[in-house]
């Protein structure tokens, strides 16, 4: 072991203290959803991740999650490029508000987003000239995934963005390839990793959300319940095994998307040559 | 907020002023004004809506709702609740910084991607899974019970489920500052005869303060905010086991809707008193510390 060169002290400790705190928090809390499943034979368990309310959920959830990270990407990418490139009255502003959803707890976003889009609120009464209905339906879920989801999109793809070499751009002028051109094909590939990174993120994001959620969707059995509101439906009634198994499925696919996340970063580190 | 508006050398000038990286008026236009209102619908709104539906039935109204007995308790909690676990996962995240960023070991990555787990976890399994541990029918529900020991639906639980949510918040903000600042400076130190601890609190602590400072201003933030999963341990007894979060959603559920936003508002002033501490630290950063930006790209 070359490890005596380590001149540094304080490894034993700083280590003992990580992987305790680890373990005794996340790790051993964790593993208990997979051990107390085990209550539920594989039949019992199937039958209540697969029961019609619980499909409808899932549908909802991550439906409503893949458009709310699609329109993201699409709008957050938009502001990212304004922020970076053009010079607007409150640009700083503006950057500033953008991690507004980090900072705000969703419980308040989802009482705002409510009051706005209320049959009565300030987007709602407009809404419901053309006979749409926003909140306490599907398309509540959707508002208020977009709501958390935007920063994900937006400070992933800015930093890649700032970072960009022009030359190519300048390279592309010369040869008389318009702007649109070279966006589609000079700068939208370097930016595509970062782009669905965001992406994934502002889905994974989603694919949980609770608190801003649940205020807007109305809650209506096999119409605008998520499946996070699935897990507490069945705690309240004392459901356990119900509940972890539903929590099972949704921990695989958050690790699933983890395992992804991690692939896609280190894609936009290899395409943009620079550290996470 | 001046000094937010006021324009300084804005780097976006440099490509504006090229030909090259340069789109026709409309376009730019175009998308500034598609992207600003996106921005203002789904950002701006739901914020402004915050305040003016708290002062909807006047000052006084708004005042009452937050002298609230109630109120004052759930204050109280999340105040407690934040106390205890945002120094908890301070020192977490110094150690586990410590460790990552200064030493070589086998399964580094690993290690890092496990701190991150709880940033992909759903709230509301966050919450479940220390019922699933401490709760009635849990792994130490029985033994919990005949000691007489109260975890979930009291204040305990609250703690461990915020301490969960937060839990990586301030090792993701130091994990990447110190792998860029290298470890010279504090290796010098020691070779020079400082003790760990001294190295430690004169060297490596005026380097990462900023950072720090970031790391527990988001983990406070996500603290007193977290709703989720507080909801699931908390059993949601009025006055004892009631968050500001959780109060907001009591009082709306009632119908009280003033008040409910009364009390969200004051989430709210702490969500833009986060956000401006961010621009804050971001500016000192950029003008105090250009060496640790250039170590990161090197």
């Amino acid at each position: 072991m070359s490890k005596t060169t380590r001149v540094l002290p304080g490894f034993g400790l700083s280590l003992g203290v990580t992987l305790t705190w680890l373990s005794l928090i996340v790790l051993l809390p964790l593993s208990s959803v997979f051990l107390k499943a085990s209550d539920l034979s594989l039949a019992e368990f199937w039958k209540v991740v697969s029961a019609p309310r619980v499909v409808a959920s899932y549908k909802l959830s991550f439906g409503m999650s893949l458009a709310a990270a699609a329109i993201n990407a699409v709008f957050g990418m938009m502001l990212a490029w304004c922020l970076v490139r053009y010079r607007f009255f409150g640009k700083r502003l503006v950057d500033a508000l953008i991690d507004l959803p980090f900072a705000l707890p969703t419980a308040v976003a989802g009482i705002a987003l409510t009051a706005l889009y209320a049959k009565n609120g300030w987007i709602g009464q407009y809404l419901a000239l053309f006979d749409i209905q926003v909140a306490f339906k599907p398309l509540g879920v959707l508002v208020a995934l977009v709501f958390i989801g935007l920063p994900f999109v937006v400070r992933t793809v800015q930093p890649v963005l700032e970072d960009l070499d022009i030359e190519h751009e300048e390279a592309a002028a010369s040869l008389g390839v318009g702007r649109w051109r070279t966006f589609r094909h000079v700068i939208l590939p370097v930016l595509l990793p970062a782009l669905l990174t965001g992406f994934t993120l502002a889905f994974a994001r989603a694919v949980g959300e609770y608190g801003s959620v649940i205020f807007i969707a109305g809650n209506i059995p096999m119409v605008s319940e998520i499946v996070p509101l699935m897990i507490i439906t069945k705690l309240e009634q004392y459901d356990y095994p119900g509940a972890t198994a539903v929590a099972e499925v949704m921990l695989l696919i958050s690790f699933a998307l983890l395992f992804l996340i991690n692939g896609l970063q280190a894609w936009t580190a290899r395409r943009t040559g620079r550290d996470r | 907020m001046a000094a937010i508006l006021q324009r300084g050398a804005d780097p976006a000038a440099r490509f504006e002023a090229r030909a090259a990286t340069r789109e026709a008026p409309w376009v730019k236009w175009t998308l500034i004004v598609v992207a600003l209102l996106f921005f203002a619908l789904f950002l701006l709104m739901p914020l402004v809506a915050v305040f003016i539906e708290a002062l909807r039935k006047g000052w006084e109204a708004y005042f009452a709702a937050l002298i609230e007995p109630d109120a004052l308790a759930s204050v109280r909690l999340t105040l407690i609740a934040a106390g205890i676990a945002v120094p908890l996962n301070l020192v977490f995240g110094v150690a586990a910084a410590w460790a990552i960023a200064k030493f070589e070991f086998r399964g580094k990555h690993f290690l890092i991607t496990l701190i991150d787990l709880p940033f992909s976890v759903s709230p509301v399994i966050a919450g479940l899974i220390y019922v699933l541990m401490f709760g009635a029918f849990g792994w130490f529900g029985p033994w919990l019970d005949t000691h007489g020991v109260k975890i979930v639906f009291a204040v305990p639980g609250i703690v461990l489920a915020t301490v969960f949510v937060t839990f990586p918040f301030v090792a993701r903000e130091l994990i990447p500052l110190m792998q860029a600042q290298g470890r010279e400076e504090e290796e010098a130190a020691i070779v020079l005869g400082a003790s760990g601890w001294r190295t430690f609190w004169h060297v490596t602590l005026p380097n990462i303060r900023w950072g720090l400072l970031y790391g527990v201003i988001l983990c406070n933030a996500r603290a007193m905010g977290e709703f989720g999963a507080v909801s699931v341990v908390s059993g949601h007894i009025r006055g004892e086991t009631n968050t500001m979060p959780l109060h907001v959603e009591i009082l709306y559920n009632e119908y009280q809707f003033a008040a409910a936003f009364a009390v969200a508002s004051l989430l709210a002033l702490l969500a833009l008193v986060t956000l401006g501490i961010k621009v804050w630290v971001e500016r000192h950063v950029s003008r105090s510390g250009p060496e640790a930006q250039d170590g990161a790209t090197s």
